[in-house]
């Protein structure tokens, strides 16, 4: 430590508040690490038991029984289920998921290929989610007891009841089929295919960055509908949560202090209680985007979404194992990282949660 | 039962000088019941919870078709709604009606399996954890926590992919990946009254681990167990009936709802009844679960409703 003798009683204590916080942070990203272990270990173990043998798929059920013990031994199954196990991590840990059966591609490369389209999904979903959803929770807190506070109660009960395939294939039915106010289901139409080079692999960026509005136009036509719905649902939970917290913080003591001072009602709910409010809440947002990711598989299907979660239903209804588990590992490692990214963004921002582990 | 009979089970029962350990449970069911009663949506979810087991009973009696057997395929097929057929025929000429009703059967069989499955286990895993402490908690936390960091309805898939679908294997998946908040739940709980004294005395009278857990913690926990299950309900038929839309669920012809969608949704132009009426199936059932559930969270639970 490069500390002078006069300021050591000033520095320690923030050298140490500054272990503390390291030491909390080391042990999150060590429970995360032995979470994605764990995700693995599941993958492999889902891996072993298919009553698929991996042997009989590769060979053929005419093969000798030397030539099956040979590939059984090429695939190195002969080896302890341990050994199985770390060969099989240091293939995922190199990006290795194996050759999809269905594509013949590298499953890693197809999933390269069809992520950008869950991610631009995903995300248009959750700022719809949290652009509507926080400023409906916080009128909810506000003139609590109230009709539109019922609303919006009820309003998010049926985000949590209704399957999102049925909403799905319900707004197909209104908007595209009767009222004809967007594009059906996929991407982009046929006839804009191949005119914007996939640069970001982000259809609505890629297509203003290059000028080609028309392309925008009809790209934003046909994301638009399954976005809102998977931000319908994050609304849901995020309204909900948005009332509870802020009901929380108008409670406090500060609140009536500000009214005291005479700041305007909107000044106090908008610039005191919600900024108050907003550290959970980000964590809020990014459990809710994580779980976008898993309502995506059921949307994608029905707006035939070329994601990773059609990929990963494609691959399921074909038995294609590999592709499966490389798709459920992804998804799991995003999903465990939003966590992270959560939980380390409260820290940073909440200075009592700062120090605890 | 006469008026003034009611009047006497109702003072007998809010009697605040119980005589038996029965009169204080049942005084007990009661003060919730009437705390319960005074929220209209948590009675209108009761109701609709009831419903959904009244048509799983009698589906046979109430359906007027066979929910499997279609009737003739070259007139009978996509009839709209009629007096014949309320919510009209699918593809197939089956009567929509009856495989609703008989559909309520296999949504009931998920419900129930998968509470009575993962129920123990959390109930198991969370007690232990709590009870023993140590290393038994903290290995028995980190398996909690991997499974509860998995996204739920990914982690099903991979397991019915593996076991092959079918509404067994839907029910398994889905009770594998849903156990880990009642450990969690169980464990704080255990928590709460470990160190307490008549738990102590248990001990010193030499009652084995196994014996304190399952005759004096797991009674304990149990109740809010049970309100967070109810609270879980309309996500595992959720779950179940996404399984089921993919195609990894109850397999045809059995009428599973979600599996009617998917297979109606051909027809969604067209014919818009014959996807739409099993999807408002899954969304009133679950409807009726979290309101029914958010109303038993108000009464086991004031300080979390608002």
């Amino acid at each position: 430590m490069t500390v002078d003798g006069t300021s050591t009683e000033e520095k320690l204590p923030s050298s140490t508040t500054l272990i503390l916080f390291l030491r909390g942070t080391l042990g999150l990203f060590f429970s995360v690490l032995l979470t994605l272990l764990g995700l693995l270990l599941v993958t492999f173990l889902i891996g072993r038991v298919v009553p698929v043998d991996p042997v009989l798929a590769m060979v053929g059920d005419r093969a000798s029984a030397s030539v099956y013990e040979k590939a059984r031994i090429e695939l190195g199954l002969d080896r302890p289920l341990l050994e199985q196990f770390w060969i099989y991590l240091q293939k995922v840990l190199t990006g290795d998921f194996g050759t999809s059966v269905l594509t013949a591609n590298k499953v890693i490369d197809d999933i390269s290929r069809v992520f950008p389209a869950t991610f631009e999904l995903a995300t248009f979903g959750i700022l719809i989610g949290t652009l509507v959803g926080i400023p409906l929770g916080v009128m909810a807190a506000v003139r609590r007891g109230s009709l539109s506070d019922q609303f919006v109660r009820i309003f998010g009960l049926v985000g949590y009841s209704a399957p999102i395939f049925w909403l799905g294939l319900l707004s197909l039915l209104i908007f595209y089929a009767k009222l004809d106010w967007t594009a059906g289901p996929g991407r982009l139409d046929i006839s804009y295919d191949y005119i914007v080079s996939p640069e970001t692999g982000l259809l609505l960026l890629d297509s203003a960055l290059q000028g080609e509005w028309e392309v925008f136009r009809n790209t934003f036509s046909h994301i638009i509908l399954p976005a809102s719905l998977l931000g319908y649902y994050s609304m849901a939970y995020i309204s909900r949560m948005t009332r509870s917290l802020m009901l929380n913080e108008l409670n406090q003591e500060y609140i009536v202090t500000a009214r005291v001072k005479g700041l305007s009602e909107s000044r106090i709910i908008w610039g005191h209680a919600l900024r108050n409010a907003a550290v959970p809440l980000v964590t809020v947002i990014a459990l809710s985007y994580a779980n976008l990711l898993e309502g995506s598989v059921l949307t994608e299907t029905v707006f035939a979404w070329p994601g990773l979660g059609q990929y990963l239903t494609n691959s399921l209804q074909n038995a294609d194992m590999n592709a499966v588990l490389g798709s459920t590992i992804v998804v799991g490692v995003v999903f465990v990282g939003l966590n992270l990214f959560s939980d380390l963004l409260y820290r940073l921002l909440d200075p009592r949660v700062r120090f605890t582990r | 039962m006469n008026p003034s009979s009611m009047v006497v089970w109702r003072s007998w029962l809010l009697s605040e000088t119980p005589q038996s350990r029965n009169q204080a449970r049942l005084g007990r069911l009661y003060r919730g019941w009437l705390a319960f009663k005074t929220n209209r949506l948590a009675v209108v979810g009761l109701s609709l919870v009831l419903l959904l087991c009244l048509m799983a009973l009698f589906a046979d009696l109430l359906s007027p078709y066979s929910p499997i057997n279609g009737g003739d395929l070259r007139t009978e097929r996509l009839l709209g709604p009629s007096w014949e057929h309320p919510f009209g025929t699918d593809g197939q000429a089956r009567d929509i009606l009856s495989r609703i009703l008989h559909g309520s059967r296999l949504t009931l069989l998920v419900v129930g399996l998968v509470a009575i499955i993962t129920t123990p286990i959390g109930l198991l895993i969370g007690t232990a954890s709590g009870f023993f402490g140590g290393w038994i908690d903290a290995s028995l936390m980190r398996l909690t926590d991997i499974f509860l960091a998995f996204p739920r309805l990914i982690l099903a898939l991979a397991f019915v992919a593996a076991l092959g679908p079918g509404i067994e294997n839907a029910i398994l998946a889905i009770a594998i990946t849903s156990w880990p908040p009642y450990a969690r739940l169980a464990r704080a709980e255990t928590l709460t009254i470990r160190d307490t004294d008549y738990l102590s005395a248990i001990r010193l009278q030499g009652a084995s681990a196994f014996r304190i857990i399952w005759g004096h913690i797991v009674p304990i926990c149990l109740p809010s167990v049970i309100v967070r299950v109810t609270l879980d309900m309309a996500g595992i038929i959720l779950t179940a009936a996404g399984l089921g839309f993919l195609g990894l669920g109850a397999q045809p012809p059995l009428p599973e709802w979600g599996a009617m969608v998917a297979d109606g949704r051909r027809f969604l132009i067209d014919q818009w009844w014959v996807p739409t009426v099993p999807g408002i199936a899954i969304f009133v059932v679950s409807l009726g679960f979290n309101l029914l559930g958010d109303g038993l969270r108000d009464v086991m639970d004031p300080k979390e409703s608002e």
